[in-house]
């Protein structure tokens, strides 16, 4: 076996070594019913590079790659070029072979990139400080609520409609059991955000508030006097941004007084991977860091006066507080945030802001080519590089009649609100800089068809 | 101002530093220092090249961003530098034996990653109609199925982010259980002392009282003391297996029945798995619930300290309960998503979405090329060279370290070790360090909590005989100079990138971003 590098000859002498006769003899303490002496059930037997490689490229191809078709869907995972050179550098094995950096002399590669990380994604999501990754943003999103139940020592967290619907499940699956009382809603397939609304429901025993910005239908609203009407109750405005490349063209939650904002890495530097491994990301007020989850790294300087960094304020984390932790987290997204930070800096801040223009160009373009499509209804009046259609039937079905002509339309509100028959004719379109005017005309052309 | 720090970060060289370092720069040959970018870039350059955005009238509701955000780029030369700079200050598996306990630093396949950049796979998304993507489908469930296979478990939860989330989601399928059953009373978790410390930050977190149970002489649970704490208001033991000592836990079956017989669950920290895959089912033993770490048993990279990914294998008892989404073949081969929408009364029990979709897709390509590369054969190979590895470091060390438990017997996969015969004011920090000095990464230190000064040592099977033979006489003369009171220990390591760094310091008054220097002075 390949990965494998003892011999027989190396075997033999190591048991005699450990005065054992057998292999058997060093698994004596596995009682005889949990031994297992046959193969494993169905499990064919080791297999060549080849072998392998040729039955994960069969299943492989019984998917629709992104790419190689007119593509539309976001609603939390978008589709963007990703520079060679990212994927090269998170290959290196020094990057994707080490540890969590617990012996921080031989591993300031990637705490100094955490370091990196941290401050590029405070400043990208306006906030003091930021943490060095969480597992996704709707963990993010969920842990943020936990952490503004402890800071405002209050359990009640509204939740804006316009919040994404899973978002919202993994909020109410894990608020079953820390006791959070969650005020939810669904989306209006209208222009107007329910910010008015939110205003509306902030009392005493509100934690926090938690918005999408843009929101899940696309719309952009002005945060800053929910964030005033938050903090005049002591309750905090949790922002979430599930598209990154969107702070390049519009304020920052933090510059309208967020006071934690979380969100979806993926769209720099990783890939749709059908959804995992993603990057959440964690930014608060400077004031609030001691109550943040997740691994955070710091500066500091070594015996000989050198600066270096290490992890820090760990006596938040499980390893030392155990039950008393602020959360059971014990891995972050260290490798995504890699690349994150790798195509960010490949950016950098004039890259960004043109990436974000192209975004938001190319979206409006499209919006207006399939507002002239027959049957279609533009929703939004702001949008980033998304926006939200009302057909005049069903989405679903319209979605699933484009997936086979081999154009993937949106994601369909159907979908993401079974059972919401108020927002069933809705689709839900991104546009970004890897979208083409010919992906846009099929995508007319075939919508035309399909409601007529 | 679009260059963020025009005068850049030089290594601060007072004159002793100077004399020592004897470089102008203060590299070392191929030791090489590295600014942050901050220091380095402006926020004018970029490494990529982008088309101009045609003109066009702005729709962002007046929400421009118009002030500075303050990120630097980098033109690609300078990228790819700045970064294969940063990489050559890290210890990695691909430079050497890496024998962290209980972390399993195994090799990472290069055919795993050749795999999972199929486009086929990376460039898939999450909602797709699901017609388009049977094939990522087809993985997870062949995966979920060779995971079931390996375990002799009933079903699978596939979404857990990590092992930590896992753990989350073994213990929601508990408490959902006992609610079902009426029982959610039960307010008890039971967890050992020498558990991982997210077993009781995971109960804590489901809203159950932790309490210890205590361990015998030879490091194993006291099955008598358990039981005497056994009663209705237990809902769980959490139970790690191989145990973090690196022993199996001869007793399991039998812990199992007793608190099946008081109507509790088992819950199994999957974390040792690597030890036993192929060798023992935990199914077999009366384990509930278990996470396993795809990137331990099943050498997905791990990245510097994740992605992970925790997958749930769950006893028939509760598999009702599992997380949403998952995947169901049909009778015609074609396979169908159970979410929200469709979860209807075929799954009406589940506790709920844990993540936004459907888990670490990305580790799954990865650990089914690991599986069907091993094959049947292989991956019991894998456990039996595994335990032969530790087995040979233990007994190779046993006699000029103390080993606690070597009496009892052999070891797993993993070989603990105390600081008991080290000189008077030495200790496992003192090994660990020099072992950096001798080109390897240390062991898990002070870990687990029950052996004083723990050094556990995992070398796993992907070590060959001539590697460990090196690595045994390095770790045996940093332990026979910290027992002959060799001082230059204390300030070990002395030719790593960076001396021992300040912890307490970082968090004392923590810098956590980077500032302009003029800002990180005015907030002095």
């Amino acid at each position: 076996m390949r990965y494998l590098p003892l011999t027989d000859t190396d075997r033999s002498a190591m048991l005699a070594t450990i005065g054992a006769s057998s292999i058997d003899d060093l698994f004596v303490d596995v009682p005889e019913i949990a031994r297992l002496d046959g193969p494993i059930h169905g499990l064919p037997l080791h297999a060549s590079e080849m072998a392998v490689e040729r039955h994960m490229a069969a299943l492989a191809s019984r998917n629709i790659a992104a790419g190689s078709v007119p593509f539309f869907i976001g609603c939390g995972a978008y589709k963007h070029h990703v520079p060679a050179s990212v994927d090269h550098i998170i290959q290196r094995g020094e990057f994707l072979t080490a540890y969590t950096p617990y012996q921080p002399e031989i591993a300031q590669g990637t705490l100094q990139v955490m370091f990196e990380f941290q401050t590029q994604v405070a400043r990208l999501l306006g906030t003091d400080v930021a943490n060095a990754s969480m597992y996704d943003g709707s963990t993010a999103c969920w842990e943020a609520i936990g952490m503004a139940r402890r800071i405002t020592r209050r359990g009640k967290a509204i939740l804006s409609g316009g919040l994404h619907p899973h978002y919202v499940s993994v909020a109410r699956t894990m608020a079953k059991y820390t006791g959070d009382v969650l005020d939810t809603g669904l989306p209006a397939l209208d222009a107007d955000t329910d910010i008015a609304a939110l205003i509306a429901k902030i009392d005493g025993d509100t934690s926090c508030v938690v918005v999408q910005y843009p929101d899940i239908l696309g719309r952009i609203a002005d945060l800053t006097a929910l964030a005033d009407a938050c903090h005049a109750n002591k309750a905090l405005l949790v922002a979430v941004v599930t598209e990154p490349v969107a702070l390049g063209a519009i304020k920052s939650p933090g510059e309208m007084d967020a006071d934690i904002v979380v969100g979806e890495g993926q769209s720099i530097g990783v890939g749709l991977q059908f959804g995992g491994p993603y990057v959440g990301l964690f930014g608060c007020k400077e004031k609030y860091v001691r109550q943040m989850p997740g691994r955070l790294c710091g500066e500091t300087l070594d015996a000989e006066g050198k600066r270096g960094f290490v992890l820090t304020l760990s006596t938040r984390e499980q390893h030392i507080r155990r039950e008393k932790a602020t959360s059971n987290i014990c891995t972050s997204s260290v490798l995504c945030a890699l690349a994150f930070s790798v195509h960010m800096t490949l950016l950098g801040e004039a890259g960004l802001r043109k990436l974000a223009d192209l975004n938001h160009i190319g979206a409006a373009a499209a919006a207006d080519r399939l507002a002239e499509v027959d049957g279609v209804e533009v929703v939004n009046d702001s949008f980033f590089n998304e926006f939200t259609l009302k057909l005049s039937k069903e989405s679903r079905g319209v979605v699933r009649a484009l997936a086979d002509k081999q154009i993937l339309a949106g994601v369909s509100l159907g979908r993401l609100y079974p059972g919401a028959a108020d927002l069933a004719n809705g689709l839900v379109v991104a546009v970004t800089e890897t979208t083409t005017e010919e992906d846009v005309e099929a995508l007319a052309e075939a919508l035309e068809e399909a409601l007529a | 101002m679009t260059t963020l720090n025009p005068a850049g970060w030089r290594p601060e060289m007072t004159p002793e530093r100077r004399a020592k370092a004897a470089t102008h720069s203060g590299n070392k040959a191929l030791m090489l220092e590295e600014p942050l970018i901050f220091e380095i870039g402006s926020t004018e350059t970029t490494g990529v090249d982008l088309a101009e955005p045609p003109a066009g009238k702005p729709r962002l509701g007046n929400l421009e961003r118009t002030a500075t955000i303050g990120l630097p780029g980098l033109a690609e030369p300078e990228t790819v530098r700045h970064y294969t700079r940063l990489s050559r200050q890290n210890y990695a598996i691909d430079l050497g034996v890496f024998p962290l306990g209980s972390c399993t630093m195994k090799h990472n396949p290069r055919l795993n990653e050749k795999m999972a950049r199929l486009p086929g796979f990376a460039d898939v998304h999450p909602l797709q109609p699901v017609d388009t993507v049977q094939g990522a489908l087809a993985v997870i469930q062949e995966l979920a199925v060779w995971l079931i296979e390996l375990t002799g478990m009933y079903g699978v939860a596939m979404s857990p982010k990590a092992g930590a989330h896992g753990e989350l989601c073994g213990i929601l399928c508990i408490k959902a259980a006992l609610e079902a059953r009426g029982e959610g009373h039960r307010k008890v978790i039971l967890v050992p002392e020498s558990a991982h410390g997210t077993n009781p930050a995971t109960a804590a977190f489901a809203g159950y009282s932790v309490e210890d149970i205590p361990a015998t002489a030879d490091g194993r649970v006291d099955l008598a003391a358990l039981k005497a704490r056994l009663g209705p208001d237990v809902a769980a033991v959490m139970i790690t297996n191989p145990n973090t000592c690196g022993l199996f836990e001869r007793d399991m079956r039998a812990i199992s029945d007793a608190v099946h017989a008081v109507g509790g669950y088992v819950y199994c920290d999957g974390a040792n798995f690597n030890a036993i895959v192929g060798r023992v089912r935990p199914g077999d033993l009366g384990i509930d619930a278990m996470h396993i770490n795809l990137h331990k048993t099943f050498s997905t990279p791990h990245g510097g300290g994740g992605p992970g990914s925790g997958p749930v294998v769950l006893s028939e008892a509760l598999s009702p309960y599992g997380p949403l989404p998952f995947v169901a073949k049909q009778a015609d081969g074609h396979f169908q998503l159970v979410e929200e929408e469709t979860v209807g009364e075929d799954h009406p029990h589940s506790f709920g979405r844990m993540v936004a979709f459907h888990g670490q897709m990305g580790m799954f390509t990865r650990a089914l090329t690991y599986i069907l590369s091993h094959g049947a054969d292989g991956l019991r190979q894998v456990a039996e060279d595994a335990v032969l590895n530790a087995n040979y470091v233990l007994r190779s060390l046993d006699k000029t370290m103390t080993a606690p438990f070597g009496e009892a017997g052999p070891c797993m996969h993993e070989a603990l070790f105390s600081d008991a015969n080290l000189a008077e004011g030495f200790t496992t920090i003192d090994v660990a360090k020099g072992l950096i000095d001798e080109g390897y990464h240390p062991m898990t230190v002070y870990f687990p909590l029950v052996v004083h000064g723990a050094m556990l040592v995992e070398p796993t099977e992907t070590e060959s005989k001539a590697g460990l033979d090196a690595f045994i006489d390095a770790l045996r003369s940093v332990v026979e100079r910290a027992k002959a009171g060799d001082h230059s220990l204390k300030s070990a390591p002395h030719y790593a990138p960076r001396s021992r760094l300040d912890e307490t310091l970082a968090a004392r008054k923590p810098v956590l971003v980077w500032k302009e220097p003029e800002a990180a002075q005015a907030a002095e």
